[in-house]
């Protein structure tokens, strides 16, 4: 029985990877640079989801982590530009981010449920207001521009951004399911048990922190050099970190790939609504409540649900 | 018997705040030695167990495991030095089998080692064998009986072959076959060669498995000693064992009442393709007190929460002569019918006080004084905690206040479930006076479901037998033991 369902999620994935694939030679540019940024959104959920599915703390702050990793690269290439590759600067991004991760997860792993939550939330007003205040470094509320791109061609970007999601999915999701994703879920169950089992829980939860961070930052600086600016309202802005939180809830807790799927999902569904204007935002939000109300384990979810039936 | 001891506990001291729960308490055990610890709730003895384990830090006083020092070591560290604690509330892994579960027990503290060896498989399966759990090694912990849930916890705590193993109240909530199944396997874990420390308040079956024992009684020792002997200490006898319960049942016939305050016809509950009740039908009288006796599983707790309106049914339960079908639960509990579930339900991060002033929220200022006042006389000993949080009680505090906070609500007719799950005798021989003095002094009816039926006949004027979702037998306490006794005595 779980084997079955291993197979099935396995099956989904591959054709999701099929048409994946073969898309490019068959959608527009405009189409392409939509699944680039959700592609990387995919990642920034991913990430999240291995904190809250598996350790069992809910990170409200995903885009203290983006952010961090976003800023550093930009403003790097933004000052060094072009003494410094920008492969070197999107390293120092992802490099950031996991020294903040460490930074904030310290004292915030001292305190546990709401308060961890609150922790990280605080965590990212004091990012958005550090980036208002240094506006000579940071371009404040207007952003921040960097002169150098990965590429213009489309097509590249859309290559790398797929080929960066696949290989961080199968690492997170590779991850959750080793020993290390089992001991997350036993200290995210009940701390001092598992603690009384032999392990050491607040080393756990640190390791799944800062591999969060790792590819949130990663993500975040290959996303500016995407976009060629960073903004607070894309990287860093609260609402952003609660598109993340729902899209890892509406795709599946506790399996990773759902979190890409639900991800792909929001940012697909706001498009193809954009027609419709304000009204689009309303509608994905209430697909999203719905989802959530009634199938606590999401997409992915209903699809197991019915693999059971 | 070697000649060193294993563990030496020497001065241990625990303090919370001002409240001493451990106080330089001194002990050691061999190895193929089982200690029992004793005690009052709230003595302190699940405080001194996690002291041991590292769960909690010990305030002052050494603890030596084969002459190393464990006091102040995090619990992962002690654990890997060769203890394992049983615990009593489990949180398993809902998603995982029970192998599985297992085998998370035995699996590496390393972030290098991202796959676990492969002899872990054959090794989790020989434990679960056994425990008694090869049977349902591949079902998920939510659909196991509790004593298989209990199996498996002990399962996880000797995974990784401890050399000394605590066991904090392993037989409560379980029925006699399965106390004497559970003895075996402690028993096991000593001629193994185990240090064993165990808690219970099953004094008849702790006293038989241990080879020594030691009483405690507000934080301190006050006994230690061979069984027999500590049974018939003095203070152990007043402090712990209380008297014996006396029984006063009233016949039926003396209940006046034409149609009965409670009457339950032909109830049925599916949980799923699952029948947790058929057909079952009861009555009780105003002012009657009955028990429903029924093992683990047998579905007592699935009668109460369809009369309390939590689950949906088939059939009719009438109240006062009302039929209840389709009223809410909160209705339900304002018309008088109030629930303490066997889970407790308390408001762990609110006060002892401000739990007890939830359940009197209906009362006038005047009446939730005089009400406390009364219960605090019952439990004196929530009259001394009001300030702490409910979530820090010892197991059987944490049970007095279910009881009372339900007692609060002034219920018509009140349901217990479980009431002497973790409690010491001496407070089953409080709760039962309490009993009395409610029987004798208001109009209250009260339904008991108890497996323990030592507790369950003394206070019933009838008594019901619930085995696999039926009545099977229904009649006065003093023909239960001829007639029906067979499967609890
Ligand atoms: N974290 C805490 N904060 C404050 N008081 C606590 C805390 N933990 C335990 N206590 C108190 O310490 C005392 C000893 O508790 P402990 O749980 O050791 O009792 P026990 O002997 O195991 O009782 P029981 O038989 O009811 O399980 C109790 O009065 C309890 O209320
Ligand atoms: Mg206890």
């Amino acid at each position: 029985m779980p084997s079955f369902v291993t197979s099935r999620l396995f099956w989904i994935a591959v054709l999701t990877v099929i048409v994946a694939l073969v898309l490019p030679t068959y959608v527009s540019g405009y189409v392409l640079g939509l699944l680039t940024v959700a592609y990387y959104t995919a990642v920034f959920a991913m990430s999240w989801d291995l904190l809250f599915g598996f350790a069992g703390e809910v990170n409200f702050g995903p885009t203290f982590l983006i952010g961090v990793g976003a800023y550093t690269a930009g403003i790097l290439d933004a000052h060094y530009s072009p003494g410094l590759s920008i492969w070197l600067c999107i390293a120092a991004g992802a490099l950031a981010a996991v020294v903040g991760g460490v930074v904030l997860a310290l004292p915030a792993l001292r305190v546990s449920g709401p308060y961890f939550g609150l922790t990280t939330l605080v965590a990212v007003l004091m990012l958005q207001n550090f980036i208002v205040v240094a506006a000579g470094l940071t371009g404040g509320e207007i952003g921040l521009a960097v002169p150098d791109v990965i590429s213009i061609d489309a097509k590249t970007n859309y290559w790398i951004a797929l080929g960066f999601m696949l290989v961080s999915g199968a690492i997170l999701f590779g991850l959750s399911r080793s020993a290390i994703g089992l001991i997350l879920q036993a200290s995210g169950q009940d701390k001092i048990q598992a603690g009384a089992l032999g392990f050491n829980v607040t080393k756990h939860k640190l390791a799944a922190f800062v591999v969060s961070a790792f590819f949130s930052g990663l993500a975040g600086a290959l996303m500016v050099f995407y976009m060629g600016t960073a903004s607070v309202s894309t990287f860093v802005d609260v609402g952003v970190g609660v598109q993340i939180i729902i899209a890892a809830v509406l795709g599946g807790r506790r399996t990773v790939i759902g979190a890409a799927i639900g991800a792909i999902f929001l940012i697909g569904m706001g498009e193809l609504l954009r027609p419709l204007g304000e009204l689009a935002t309303l509608i994905v939000s209430v697909i999203a409540l719905v989802v959530i109300l009634f199938f606590p384990d999401g997409f992915l979810g209903i699809i197991r649900g019915g693999a059971k039936a | 018997m070697s000649a060193a001891p294993m563990l030496e506990v020497n001065g241990l001291t625990k303090r919370f705040g001002g409240l001493v729960a451990v106080k330089n308490l001194s002990f050691s055990i061999h190895a193929g030695e089982i200690l029992g610890l004793i005690g009052p709730n709230g003595s302190g003895k699940s405080t001194a167990m996690k002291s041991v384990m590292g769960v909690e830090r010990p305030t002052a006083g050494s603890v030596k495991l084969d002459g190393v020092e464990l006091a102040g070591l995090p619990s992962h560290r002690i654990a890997r030095m060769g203890v394992g604690l049983v615990f009593q509330h489990s949180r398993p892994l809902a998603r995982q089998t029970v192998l599985e579960n297992i085998k998370v027990a035995l699996l590496p503290d390393k972030l290098t080692r991202l796959f676990a060896d492969k002899d872990v498989d054959a090794r989790a399966r020989a434990i679960a064998e056994r425990v008694g759990l090869g049977g349902v090694i591949d079902r998920r912990p939510p659909t196991l009986a509790f004593a298989d849930l209990r199996r498996l916890e002990l399962a996880k705590a000797v995974a990784r072959s401890p050399k000394l193993v605590l066991v904090d109240e392993p037989f409560a909530g379980l029925t006699a076959s399965e106390v004497a199944d559970f003895s075996n396997l402690i028993r096991e874990f000593r001629d193994d060669g185990r240090a064993v420390l165990l808690v219970d308040h099953n004094v008849k079956s702790v006293s038989a498995l241990v080879d020594r024992v030691l009483a405690m009684y507000l934080g301190e020792k006050i006994a230690e000693g061979r069984a027999t002997e500590v049974m018939q200490d003095e203070t152990v006898r007043r402090v712990y064992l209380g008297g014996a319960l006396v029984s006063t049942a009233r016949p039926e016939a003396s209940f006046k009442d034409v149609t009965p305050a409670l009457q339950v016809d032909n109830v049925g509950v599916l949980y799923g393709k699952a029948q947790a009740l058929q057909d079952v039908s009861l009555h009780v009288h105003e002012g009657e007190f009955v028990s429903v006796v029924g093992l683990n599983g047998a579905g007592k707790t699935t009668l109460f929460n369809a009369i309390s309106g939590l689950v949906p049914y088939s059939g009719a339960v009438k109240w006062a002569g009302r039929n209840l079908a389709g009223g809410t639960a909160a209705q339900i509990a304002r018309d008088g019918i109030v629930q303490c579930p066997e889970t407790r339900e308390l408001f762990g991060d609110m006060t002892v006080r401000e739990n007890l002033e939830l359940g009197g929220n209906a009362l006038s200022d005047a009446e939730r004084g005089e009400r406390l006042e009364w219960l605090f006389g019952l439990f004196p000993i929530l009259k001394s905690r009001q300030p702490q949080l409910a979530r820090t009680l010892s197991g059987g505090e944490q049970q007095m206040l279910a009881i009372a906070r339900a007692l609060m609500m002034k219920p018509k007719l009140l349901i217990l479930d479980e009431p002497t799950l973790g409690l010491a005798p001496v407070i089953l021989e409080t709760l039962s006076k309490a009993l009395d003095r409610l029987r004798e002094t208001t109009k209250i009816t009260v339904l008991l479901g108890e497996q323990n039926v030592t507790f369950a006949l003394p206070h019933a004027d009838r008594v019901y037998v619930l085995d696999h979702a039926k009545i099977v037998w229904e009649g006065p306490p003093d023909r239960f033991e001829a007639e029906a006794a067979e499967n609890y005595l």
